[in-house]
């Protein structure tokens, strides 16, 4: 993959670095503006407008990407940071099928609306279901609490995380 | 000529059709999308609540690298007009104009000043920097309680004082009403302004091609027919060189209803350099310049007989409304709508109310969710409540002595409201049934086992929806109150549409697609329905006031309704046969036995490939346009009631939603898990509202609330479960029967959580009359009543 750098954050000169990561299983190699966020970074420098930017001080979570294996803020991080990482946007989730369950209960139970916090919510849903979180509610809500969604209430969210922990492989 | 079938779509539950794209990460959000030779735009917006703007430099902002132009009202004024608000239905409102740039003075805080375009956003804010402002600071109109005392600062030095409109409602012996009453109740309820929080915020991209003098708008927005139509009158431009195009819209709420100061003066920019521009408002700008809501300091009493029979309301809104009515339909609705469903559950039989809205040097007021409905609720049922509780009597048997029996209806009441269809004491019955009671008391023993102090709190409502066109064309003002869908039959069988509804993520659209799709004998997936572009979609109202399900879905009932006769006269015409003979199953065209004929796709094959095969040349109309608007009720009311289980911990005073209830009644529900969704998104923001979210400002008016972490939001893990369940009253003015769903849950939320806290606190003799309940006023409360 190559980052379309070229416009226009190439003209912010003052101060940029190489960096060089993994990003949904490819090799990218690109120059960034040091003051660069990685999630800015992904999507205007890489295209993958999945991660959205909410708030851009680390509240909302809807810009949330997986890296080197665990959930974070890609607005809190510098796409200099991410020199030599292992990346998984919610395209690289979506296109490796680990996601397709617990989508499936998602767009099933309307645990979205708008969808702008969905990518991120799916993201630390799953990290929540890998880490061997059950169906118990009260803990599906704390593990969801870094993740603001305006449309759902949540109920509905919880609902698919839920039914996704009952279907869950480990679960059988 | 409305083909009734037995319903096969309409009533079950589906899922939006585009959610399975918006879950993949496959949304196109208009940050998603950049064109060719873009450039970003940064507003550089006012510190100061007040000031007047002595001069500015800008020489060394547009020095810098990549910055292509910094742009002041000056700049603009030969492109665009300001914004000013007119509305014939407030006589007298005082209605400053609002350049889209400040024009020497700055009335709010967050109010654009400036506006730089470069390659990026981020050299666009290092261009902020290097603007130099000269401004004198002036004083500055910020509480609303004393804005009209003599003296007080004002908002706009050239008015005479800070009243922007004053108004009267009232019906019945009011003066009687009190001067007879065996009980009056009193409070003045307070509440704080919040907004709407779009998790994305508001954005839009224009491009301005000189060549055809087109003005193309891509913008996160739910009025894309109302913003072309003044986009067009500001930048004087015709309507046919004007396109808006609302891609998919992270969350709206309201908030992306209005047509704002920053959003014109950027395709102002686009007009004049010649280049598209994008702008993307941060959070911070976001707290400070989207529209907030609410803000009211209320005084409310309410008469009752010796029976304990509600006689007759009497309250006094002071509604601050910030630096301008918002534009184009005046923030003075939010007043109008605070009071007007005031006592609406309820037979009353007088009511009085007055309103003043006042200027003030902070962010304008907008339409937001349940426009004035929760301050309505909040003042009635609290003072419902009161009432009960001074009687000695149960909450709920109160309150089923009290509603508007079912067999008084149709009702104007003495406020004027014309209250038609409504179901108070179904709903009531079925929320009993929906709570288990003894649960509850299990619950609210094991809190006091806990320390805690538990509260059980009910709300019932009135929310008034699908306003028609006496809300604002009545006052001139360019809003639709109807909408259009247009459909076509294409070549494989399936039909085409254009709705002119706002698909926000409520799911009008698909549920637009099935109403067409039963009309049709369709299965769902066979019809399609867009919305959200000027170009191709024809005009209406969007997504406001709850209207996709009573208003955009007759209309597409009434297009089905057209094509599904011009199909039938295009078959018979090929088939040498009667159109009433025929039908429609399974698309094909069957006759009378059931036996296909001619499938869809074979026909329309036939008009559009062969049209010398039917007699005489005449093709079928196979592309049709239906427009609905209503010509009786000025809205369509809807009602129900909600209950709230809290506890407090008495020594933090944070209070913990444990339950909600809601049963609601939209009429006839045609997608359950929609309907479901949108009652629990509402009622969360209504908890936010009653709990949490504040737009604090100083008393100079500085805003204190610029971040997401100052500014509280729900979270998943604070908010309860929450039980839905429904009466259907179908509405009796449309086929369809449907009402607005989507602001119920707020309507009457935050009064349910109130009541609730006021139950827990009801045994220390004190009460809270103040949105958001606070940690802090939990306490004083409490203090309070260990003082006493």
């Amino acid at each position: 993959m190559s980052a379309r750098t070229g416009m226009p954050d190439s003209l912010d000169t003052k101060d940029s670095v190489d960096i060089s990561c993994r990003v949904n299983g490819e090799t990218v190699a690109a120059r960034v503006p040091v003051r660069q966020s990685l999630v800015d970074f992904l999507r205007h420098g890489l295209g993958l407008t999945g991660s959205h930017v909410g708030c851009e001080h680390g509240v909302c979570g809807a810009c949330t990407i997986v890296l080197d294996g665990r959930c974070v803020r890609g607005c809190l991080l510098l796409a200099a940071q991410a020199d030599g990482a292992e990346i998984e946007t919610i395209e690289g989730a979506t296109a490796s099928g680990r996601l397709d369950a617990l989508r499936a209960e998602f767009v099933t139970r309307a645990g979205l609306q708008c969808g702008f916090c969905t990518p991120g919510m799916l993201l630390t849903a799953a990290e929540f279901l890998d880490a061997g979180g059950g169906p118990d509610r009260s803990e599906i809500r704390d593990a969801l609490s870094g993740n603001y969604c305006r449309c759902t209430g949540y109920h509905a969210i919880v609902d698919a995380v839920e039914a996704a922990a009952r279907s869950h492989p480990r679960s059988a | 000529m409305t083909a009734v079938r037995p319903p096969r779509l309409i009533g079950q539950p589906a899922p939006r059709p585009e959610a399975a794209r918006l879950a993949s990460g496959a949304g196109a959000y208009v940050d998603d999308v950049d064109l060719p030779r873009q450039l970003h735009a940064a507003f550089l917006r006012s510190p100061h609540p007040h000031a007047a703007i002595l001069g500015h430099d800008a020489t060394a902002a547009r020095a810098l690298p990549g910055v292509a132009a910094v742009l002041f009202w000056d700049d603009l004024a030969g492109v665009v007009t300001p914004l000013q608000t007119r509305h014939a239905g407030f006589p007298g409102l005082v209605s400053p104009p609002q350049p889209p740039l400040a024009d020497r003075r700055v009335a709010y805080q967050g109010e654009p000043v400036a506006l730089v375009l470069a390659a990026s956003r981020a050299l666009a804010e290092d261009a902020l920097e290097a603007i130099a402002i000269d401004y004198a600071p002036l004083p500055a109109a910020a509480d609303a309680a004393t804005a009209l005392d003599p003296g007080a600062p004002k908002a706009h030095p050239d008015l005479p004082d800070n009243l922007c409109w004053a108004g009267e409602i009232s019906g019945g012996d009011v003066d009687g009403a009190f001067r007879d009453a065996a009980l009056v109740v009193a409070q003045t309820f307070r509440f704080t302004r919040h907004t709407g929080v779009t998790l994305e915020p508001r954005g839009l991209i224009a491009a301005f091609d000189r060549a055809s003098g087109q003005l193309d708008v891509r913008i996160s927005h739910q009025q894309p027919h109302q913003l072309q139509v003044y986009l067009a009158d500001l930048l004087g431009l015709p309507m046919t060189r004007v396109r808006v195009i609302a891609p998919d819209v992270g969350g709206g709420f309201g908030i992306k209803m209005h047509v704002y100061a920053d959003e014109v003066a950027v395709c102002a920019a686009a007009r004049l350099l010649g280049r598209p521009v994008k702008f993307i408002a941060d959070r911070l700008e976001s707290m400070a310049a989207d529209v907030h809501a609410r803000e009211h300091v209320v005084d409310a009493r309410m008469a009752l007989d010796a029976a304990g029979r509600i006689t007759a309301f009497d309250v006094a809104d002071r509604h601050g409304l910030g630096a301008y009515t918002v534009f184009p339909r005046s923030s003075t609705m939010e007043t109008v709508s605070a009071v007007r469903t005031i006592g609406a559950p309820y037979a009353m039989a007088a009511f009085r109310a007055r309103m003043q809205a006042v200027f003030q040097n902070k962010s304008l007021i907008g339409q937001y969710r349940s426009v004035g409905h929760p301050i309505a609720c909040t003042v009635t049922e609290a003072l419902v409540d009161q009432a009960a509780r001074t009687r000695g009597e149960d909450p709920l048997a109160f309150r089923a002595r009290n509603y508007t029996p079912g067999a008084a209806l149709p009702f104007t009441n003495p406020a004027g409201v014309r209250l038609i269809d409504l179901s108070h004491a179904a709903c009531h019955a079925r929320l009993e049934a929906l709570m288990d009671r003894d649960a509850v008391r299990r619950d609210m023993a094991d809190a006091r086992a806990r320390g805690r102090l538990p509260g059980l709190g009910f709300a019932a409502f009135v929310e008034l929806t699908a306003s028609g066109s006496e809300a604002y064309g009545a006052g001139g003002v360019a809003v639709a109150a109807m909408d259009s869908v247009t459909l076509a039959l294409e070549p494989d069988g399936t039909v085409k549409g254009e709705a002119s509804v706002s698909e926000i993520g409520q799911g009008i659209a698909g549920t637009l697609a099935r109403v067409v799709a039963d009309a049709l004998a369709l299965p769902a997936d066979q019809v399609r329905i867009a919305t959200g572009d000027t170009r191709s979609a024809p005009h209406g109202g969007g997504a406001w006031s709850s209207r996709g399900a009573a208003i955009g879905a007759e209309a597409a009932l009434g297009a089905a309704a057209r094509l599904r006769a011009a199909i039938l006269a295009g078959a018979a015409a090929l088939l040498q046969a009667q159109p009433e003979t025929l039908d429609l199953a399974d698309g094909a065209i069957v006759d009378a036995s059931g036996a296909p004929r001619l499938t869809l796709a074979a026909l329309a094959q036939a008009a559009l490939f062969r049209g010398h095969e039917f007699p005489g040349g005449r093709l079928p109309q196979l592309a049709v346009a239906h427009q609905h608007g209503r010509a009786q009720d000025r809205a369509v009311p809807t009602n129900g009631i909600q209950a709230a289980l809290v506890e407090i911990d008495p020594g933090t005073g944070l209070v913990a939603c444990r339950r909600h209830w809601v049963v609601e009644d939209c009429g006839r529900i045609l997608n359950p898990l929609l309907v479901d969704a949108q009652i629990r998104g509402g009622v969360v923001q209504g908890i936010g509202a009653a709990l949490y979210e504040a737009c604090r400002y100083d008393g100079e008016g500085q805003l204190l609330t610029g971040t997401l972490a100052d500014y509280l939001l729900p979270m998943a893990a604070e908010m309860p479960d929450i039980a839905v369940a429904h009466v259907e009253t179908p509405y009796s003015g449309s086929v369809l029967g449907a009402k607005g769903a989507g602001e119920a849950g707020t309507c009457a939320a935050a009064a349910a959580v109130l009541n609730a806290v006021n139950d827990a606190l009801a045994p220390f003799g004190t009460a809270i009359a103040e949105l958001p309940v606070t940690p802090v006023l939990v306490l004083d409360a409490l203090a309070r009543r260990q003082a006493a």
